[in-house]
């Protein structure tokens, strides 16, 4: 089993420092719901199919991310408080190389 | 008056199998939900999707699954009052609840069963600091009556197929469309993206991309917007009458959330050692909506619920009825409309 180290910053601004496997199927948005970093039904809400925005987060580091598909692409077109640098957590699959990537919770929809 | 024996507020997967559950315990049931259309989020969030953990469907797309529950419970008749939020709940006298929808429906019923999901879909509201100021007075989230825009000045923001459809419609309706998206791509059916394009080299859509309206102006109504172009910081000042931003919908708990339920982590406690109710007798919740120690939140999860809470409020009605667990493939199954499905009888006779 293969851990690697994720910096999140929730929505109040504190830093979280987590193990995340690279070897469960997971993606960023369901690392933030397995740490409980943001209360539920908050986060992931559509359940992971790019289809809402409750996982933007933006990205701190310089990793090298892949690409967005289309429709994270077009659900971030829609979406509020957009970035350069904001992605879907669900999007997100926690994979070797993203070894001690930082992230940012976006403001709660509301 | 509506009355009926269990009121299921949401009709998502779990409340439509509860009408079945219910069914054959000859309990009636009617359903309310904020959507046009029965569902949930397997017809308004994903109707394209497959799902791949539905005992017996090695796979089946979301939409179709609703067609089959639709199907299933259609000998049950249930009742629906749909594109209506349950808004308030009343205990009677004789314990009984009367629900209350915002279009102001009222329904009676012994047994409520809330299958809300995640919550009732509200349009998504853009960041904009005055926006409330302005709703109905020149602001619209959702278009009831297109005529209310007949010859006047509408601007639509986003870039999915609302706002396209809606871009097409009122083109021929309101006096000038003018329509802003942060991208210059458009998801929608690709006729409608085509459509658009047409409309807007003939002039009769105006096309503002990539761009977010940023301010509202006004005094009593809307008479301005402000956009913002990506990458230029000289705003542009449109005089409007309308705005109509459309980013489709959220789910949010809503009103249930004030009915004196036990609430934890945006979802209600249950008692999930016994029926699913909630803290006020005769009230579950069952599906995504509820929260107990090692909850799922999964389809399955929510048939079984809506299950158990079937056997239950039938005791709650009938206190003091004996009731024995049919299985269909004994009982068959008996609509109010008469249909009765079963088994073909085996024949018990001598082969010569």
């Amino acid at each position: 089993m293969t851990d690697i180290k994720i910096k999140i910053i929730d929505r109040e601004g504190v830093t979280h420092e987590v193990d995340a496997p690279t070897d469960m199927n997971m993606n960023l948005m369901e690392v933030v719901r397995s740490y409980e970093l943001a209360p539920e039904g908050t986060i992931g809400i559509c359940g992971g199919m790019a289809m809402c925005a409750s996982c933007q987060c933006y990205v701190k580091s310089e990793h090298e991310l892949p690409e967005k598909s289309d429709d994270e692409d077009a659900m971030l077109a829609e979406a509020f408080n957009v970035e350069e640098n904001s992605r879907l957590g669900c999007q997100l699959h926690i994979t070797e190389e993203m070894d001690g990537l930082e992230v940012q919770l976006a403001p709660e929809e509301v | 008056m509506i009355k009926t024996d269990i009121l299921i507020i949401g009709a998502g997967p779990t409340g439509l199998f509860a009408v079945f559950e219910a069914g054959l315990l000859k309990l009636k049931c009617h359903l309310i939900d904020a959507l046009p259309q029965a569902g949930g989020q397997c017809s308004e969030i994903y109707p394209k999707k497959p799902i791949y953990d539905i005992p017996g469907f090695p796979e089946v797309l979301a939409g179709e699954l609703v067609d089959n529950l639709m199907e299933q419970i259609k000998p049950f008749q249930p009742g629906f009052t749909l594109g209506e939020r349950a808004e308030t709940i009343e205990k009677l006298e004789d314990d009984s609840f009367v629900v209350t929808t915002n279009k102001g429906t009222k329904h009676n019923a012994p047994i409520v069963a809330i299958a809300g999901g995640l919550g009732s879909f509200e349009p998504r509201k853009p960041l904009l600091e005055n926006l409330s100021q302005f709703e109905d007075r020149g602001v619209a989230y959702i278009i009831k009556d297109p005529e209310v825009y007949r010859d006047k000045k509408v601007v639509i923001a986003g870039g999915g197929d609302s706002a396209l459809d809606w871009g097409i419609f009122l083109a021929d309706v309101a006096s000038e469309v003018t329509l802003v998206h942060r991208r210059n791509e458009f998801r929608g059916a690709l006729d409608s993206v085509e459509k658009v394009q047409h409309l807007k080299d003939a002039g009769k859509i105006k096309l503002i991309t990539p761009a977010e309206i940023v301010g509202l102006n006004g005094n009593d109504k809307l008479e301005s917007v402000v956009i913002r172009k990506t990458g230029d910081d000289s705003d542009i000042i449109l005089e409007v009458d309308n705005f109509i931003p459309l980013f489709g919908l959220s789910p949010k708990l809503g009103p249930i959330g004030d009915w004196g339920l036990e609430i934890e982590k945006n979802a209600i406690k249950v008692d999930n050692t016994l029926d699913y109710q909630t803290n006020i007798p005769g009230v579950y919740a069952i599906g995504d909506v509820n929260t107990y120690p090692g909850k799922l939140k999964l389809i399955l999860c929510g048939f079984h619920e809506a299950t158990l809470m079937c056997q239950s409020a039938y005791q709650t009605i009938f206190p003091d009825k004996k009731y024995v667990m049919k299985y269909t493939t004994v009982g068959g199954v008996t609509g109010f409309d008469g249909s009765k499905k079963e088994a073909p009888k085996a024949v018990v006779k001598a082969i010569n």
